[in-house]
């Protein structure tokens, strides 16, 4: 039975709804704003700097001094390749889990969680060190493997909670049809997975975008992706407001907008387990 | 179903995940470990690395910053995970329900979620709570006000403020994902029956959601306490902000003393596990993972 | 939104594309701050590329992450970078550590004898210089001649602690939000740090004994932090515990203060009418000192660049280094954007061009680096080097925690007398830890 609702009350929830979300964003569109608006401009009064004249200024200035687009390229390398690098290493693991429990999956996955809780700023020096003895500082790849190696747990256990979901029977029954280990990863349960492992994705794309530790630390010239790319426009002298719109607005652009693109799978698949 | 063939062939599976993971936390933290028992001073090589034994520990926890940045960090972490239930579940609640355009105003709730930290803290320190520039101030002064100054007044207040906004949209996607999987039938029963909407709320929304707050106040603990640029890019730490991570920071970073700062690294790990074994305790029957 | 950003990639694409059609030769990369002169200078690059054939990287980050960043990087011999642009606390420190490739045989053109000596002084070791200075500050006082004439009173050309708070209140109209002085109270041992550890020499205070022992615990301090606080309190902006450099020239830009005192490369910021309200109205002073006290409350400080040991790229590093710091490229800032606008502070030649003393802040900012002594800061003998800081490692840290000790005693958190013992302690504590 549908619950019926009334035109009105439809009404009222919107606007609220509406009011509540566009408060949440203002602070986004308010740098977007800004971002069009000159230095001397952006720092007057709010209604004053609204009607002053838009102009590109900022963006110029920002595309002539940074080099946006290898920031930019480094950013999707490494969301992407550090989540993808992440799931080859994290779908076994899950599966295993999730269909062979043993007494111990429980404490296995609350220790992969732990290990996120090592004080990143406590073990620069040891890490760079290590990266310097590698060769890796500076480069895609070293970075790929941390940035995956700090998601990895929430990796496992996002894919851990939808294998888990998956009824026991369709593999049965895939292995009485003589189904391989393999197949049964495969054919069976990634295609059932799909949904949840978009979410997962989704999520450490994210995650690995907006570090902002580890890709500043561990990087120079070649390898620095968009959080450097704001280090150059935070508190220089002189007035900055517009300019560090702009800079913003590019940096977080295209994970705002692939965001919105897949909020509906974001929000169909984000559960963790969360829902029985 | 679990046959000695296919535990083995798990183990198999699970071998990459665990050796990395193992490798990932073991070599750093026996790295920390062993520069804790040690002094280390990256910019004076003349001074020799020796073995010291406990010294780092006792001077970490008995310098007058420590017991402060304890307090703060749960201060913080604390006010984030109760702000970001409660609205958390008001807004789940809210963005539920029939209206015209829910995809959009979904899309704006959880827009904060993609923006860096960085960015989000310098947008709300320089643009929002500048005392003369930012948008309060302005507002503040066209209301005839003094404008606060948010930074250095109400610094803890500020910072959990702006990591809230951060972490709002995630804590509201999982709480509506569980929301969406309530029963209607039940709800809808206990309405007939007369059962009025505050206890239908704590009678029945809230248990159901009670293992999706599990999950958000995990995962948002694990984040929360290593949060860094939101304090390095506001307040630098001063004004009673210094949290825990904050201070290591200030040992390794700025004073540039691995040893004590690794120390500080090992009280970190420590203080971290209690508080995970502790919502284990009150939370951990919800998680059967 | 989508718009925008499909545009914006497009011409991403085509910059790079046309920078990938360069010549393949030597690259150099160089990390640098976000400071107005350097951005500049990025701008040029491709002069510098053009005349040599060596591509230039940058790694350009605001001052407190290239801090870290270079500094974890030479102490691990990292290796990132060939160039590192450091400053005269980083310099001596690195120089020690024979960390840096010394620059005593730059070419004969280059004439490193022109540096000025108090700048060659600070980046130098043991008489080896390790940095050459891009540009070079002190700091002075940046008032309102406007205001100070409403207020009927004249600024003398070194006046007195006692002078500049009377004056100061004389010009604060906070009816009209104008603060008689803006000073820096932000925390950080280059922001607020560096301004109380100045005044404070101008008050015969200093940061450490001959036995590298505290003294916070001193009257002299005492006086420094309470006169501070009052002043600030008496005629300074609102919530100026958290304003640094950035803030104070933004409100003095906008009218707002009737005295600043900082950096002396502020100096042309405020007088460009571009950016400046009050632009024709601007005059300057050397830093205050306390009646009595012979030290003035200016510091000094160059931001130069260096070359890391280690580097495969010396000679390309060097050739950048003899560019960016030379006469001439002072010469190809000024063709192009007027002498006000050049990297000042570094070379006595430059005070010396006619072109340049006609521009109203030289002769003010020559004086004030020439009256900064950084081996003799203070009154009473001092075992460290610098002037608003100590160039012994643990300074920043420690001036950084100190500093936050007395940001919280101007927002009002905790009195000075609190702030000082606090200070006292970490400090003490901080330099057992390091074995002084």
């Amino acid at each position: 039975m549908a619950r019926a609702v009334t035109t009105r009350r439809k009404a009222i929830n919107t606007a609220i709804a509406w009011a509540v979300g566009l408060l949440i964003f203002f602070p986004i569109l308010w740098i977007f704003l800004m971002s069009f608006k000159s230095e001397g401009d952006a720092i007057k009064a709010p209604l004053d700097m609204l009607s002053a004249p838009w102009t590109l200024e900022s963006y110029g200035v920002v595309q002539e001094r940074s080099d946006y687009f290898k920031h930019f390229s480094n950013s999707v390398l490494l969301s992407f390749g550090s989540t993808l690098l992440g799931l080859i290493i994290a779908v076994p693991a899950a599966w295993a889990m999730a269909f062979v429990p043993s007494k111990r999956t429980k404490d296995v996955l609350m220790w992969m969680l732990s290990t996120k809780m090592l004080p990143a700023v406590g073990v620069l020096y040891p890490i760079y060190l290590l990266f310097i003895s590698l060769g890796i500082l500076d480069s895609q790849l070293g970075l790929i493997v941390v940035l995956m190696l700090i998601n990895l747990p929430i990796i496992i256990w996002m894919l851990y909670t939808y294998f888990k979901e998956i009824p026991g029977e369709i593999l049965e029954a895939a292995r009485m049809d003589g189904a391989s280990l393999r197949d049964e990863v495969l054919y069976v349960l990634t295609p059932m997975a799909i949904p949840g492992m978009a979410s997962t994705v989704l999520l450490n794309v994210i995650l690995a975008w907006n570090e902002a530790f580890w890709t500043l630390k561990l990087t120079a010239a070649n390898a620095a992706p968009l959080t450097a790319f704001i280090a150059s426009y935070s508190s220089p002298e002189g007035l900055f407001y517009a300019k560090l719109s702009a800079a913003s607005v590019m940096a977080i652009a295209p994970i705002l907008i692939m965001g919105w693109f897949s909020q509906k799978q974001l929000v169909r698949g984000l559960t963790f387990g969360a829902v029985k | 179903m679990a046959t000695q063939h296919s535990r083995s062939a798990a183990r198999l599976m699970m071998a990459p995940a665990v050796t990395l993971l193992l490798g990932w936390m073991l070599v750093p933290l026996v790295m920390t470990l062993f520069f804790s028992f040690r002094t280390y001073l990256p910019l004076r090589p003349e001074v020799a690395q020796t073995w010291v034994g406990f010294d780092n520990y006792v001077r970490f926890v008995t310098s007058s910053s420590f017991w402060p940045a304890v307090v703060a960090t749960l201060i913080i972490v604390g006010g984030v995970l109760l702000i970001t239930l409660i609205l958390g579940v008001i807004l789940a609640l809210l963005l539920d329900q029939p209206m015209w355009g829910q995809g959009a105003v979904r899309v704006l709730v959880i827009a904060p979620f993609f923006v860096m930290p960085t960015v989000s803290a310098l947008l709300w320190k320089n643009m929002f709570m500048d005392p003369v520039n930012g948008f309060f101030a302005h507002i503040l002064r066209a209301l005839g006000l003094a404008p606060i100054e948010f930074l250095s007044q109400h610094s803890l207040t500020s910072i959990i403020v702006i990591v809230s906004w951060e972490w709002l949209p995630f804590a509201t996607l999982i709480l509506l994902t569980a929301i969406q999987s309530l029963d209607q039938e039940q709800l809808e029963a206990a309405e007939m029956d007369g059962a009025s909407w505050p206890s239908r709320f704590i009678y029945i929304i809230l248990p159901h959601l009670s293992r999706a707050m599990t999950v958000v106040l995990l995962i948002q603990t694990i984040f929360l306490l290593g949060i860094f640029a939101e304090i390095f890019v506001t307040t630098q730490g001063s004004f009673g902000s210094k949290t825990l991570t904050y201070l290591i920071y200030q040992r390794v970073l700025e004073s540039q003393n691995v040893g004590l700062g690794s120390a500080g690294g090992v009280y970190a790990i420590i203080l971290a596990n209690i508080v995970a074994m502790f919502l284990m305790r009150i939370v951990g029957k919800n998680l059967d993972a | 939104m989508k718009f925008k950003l499909s545009a914006l990639l497009g011409a991403c694409a085509v910059v790079s594309l046309a920078t990938a059609g360069a010549v393949q030769a030597e690259t150099i990369t160089i990390a640098t701050v976000n400071n107005g002169d350097m951005i500049r200078m990025q701008g040029y690059t491709s002069q510098f590329t053009q005349e040599t054939g060596i591509d230039v990287e940058w790694v350009t980050l605001e001052e407190n992450v290239l801090r870290e960043r270079v500094t974890t990087d030479i102490s691990t011999k990292g290796g990132q970078f060939d160039i590192m642009t450091i400053g005269m606390y980083e310099t001596p420190i690195w120089g020690k550590n024979g960390w840096l490739v010394p620059l005593n045989d730059l070419s004969a053109d280059y004439d490193a004898a022109d540096i000025l000596p108090a700048m060659s002084g600070g980046l130098s070791y043991d008489g080896t210089l390790y940095a050459a200075p891009f540009y070079g500050e002190s700091s002075m006082i940046m008032y309102r001649t406007d205001l100070m004439q409403k207020a009927g009173l004249t600024m003398p050309d070194s006046p007195t602690w006692d002078f500049i708070r009377q004056a100061a209140a004389a010009m604060t109209d906070r009816a009209n939000d104008i603060n008689g002085i803006c000073l820096r109270g932000k925390a950080g041992w280059g922001e607020g740090g560096a301004f109380i550890t100045a005044m404070s020499n101008s008050f015969g205070a200093r940061w450490f004994d001959m036995d590298w022992k505290a003294q916070f615990d001193t009257p002299q301090w005492h006086d420094t932090l309470t006169f501070f606080k009052g002043m600030m309190d008496e005629s300074g902006p609102a919530g100026y515990a958290t304003n640094g450099f950035n803030e104070n020239l933004s409100l003095f830009q906008q009218g707002k203060c009737g005295m600043w005192i900082d950096a002396t490369v502020a100096a042309s910021f405020v007088t460009n009418p571009k950016d400046s309200m009050v632009a024709d109205s601007v005059g300057f002073a050397l830093a205050p000192h306390k009646d009595g006290v012979a030290k003035n409350a200016n510091w000094l400080w160059a931001w130069a660049l260096a070359i890391p040991a280690g580097t495969q790229k010396v000679d390309a590093a060097k050739q950048f280094i003899e560019w960016a710091t030379s006469k001439n490229y002072i010469e190809l800032v000024a063709a192009n954007e007027g002498w006000a606008n050049v990297p000042p502070g570094a070379r006595t030649s430059l005070y010396e061009n006619p072109n340049y003393i006609s521009v109203p802040f030289a002769k003010m900012t020559l004086d004030s680096i020439l009256s900064a002594d950084p081996n003799h800061p203070t009154v009473d003998p001092v075992p460290y080097v610098g002037v608003q800081f100590a160039a012994i490692p643990e300074f920043a840290g420690i001036a950084t925690e100190v500093s936050q000790e007395f940001s919280a005693a101007y927002a009002g958190q905790q009195t000075v007398d609190e702030a000082l013992a606090k200070a006292q302690a970490l400090t003490t504590d901080a330099m057992e830890a390091a074995g002084y």
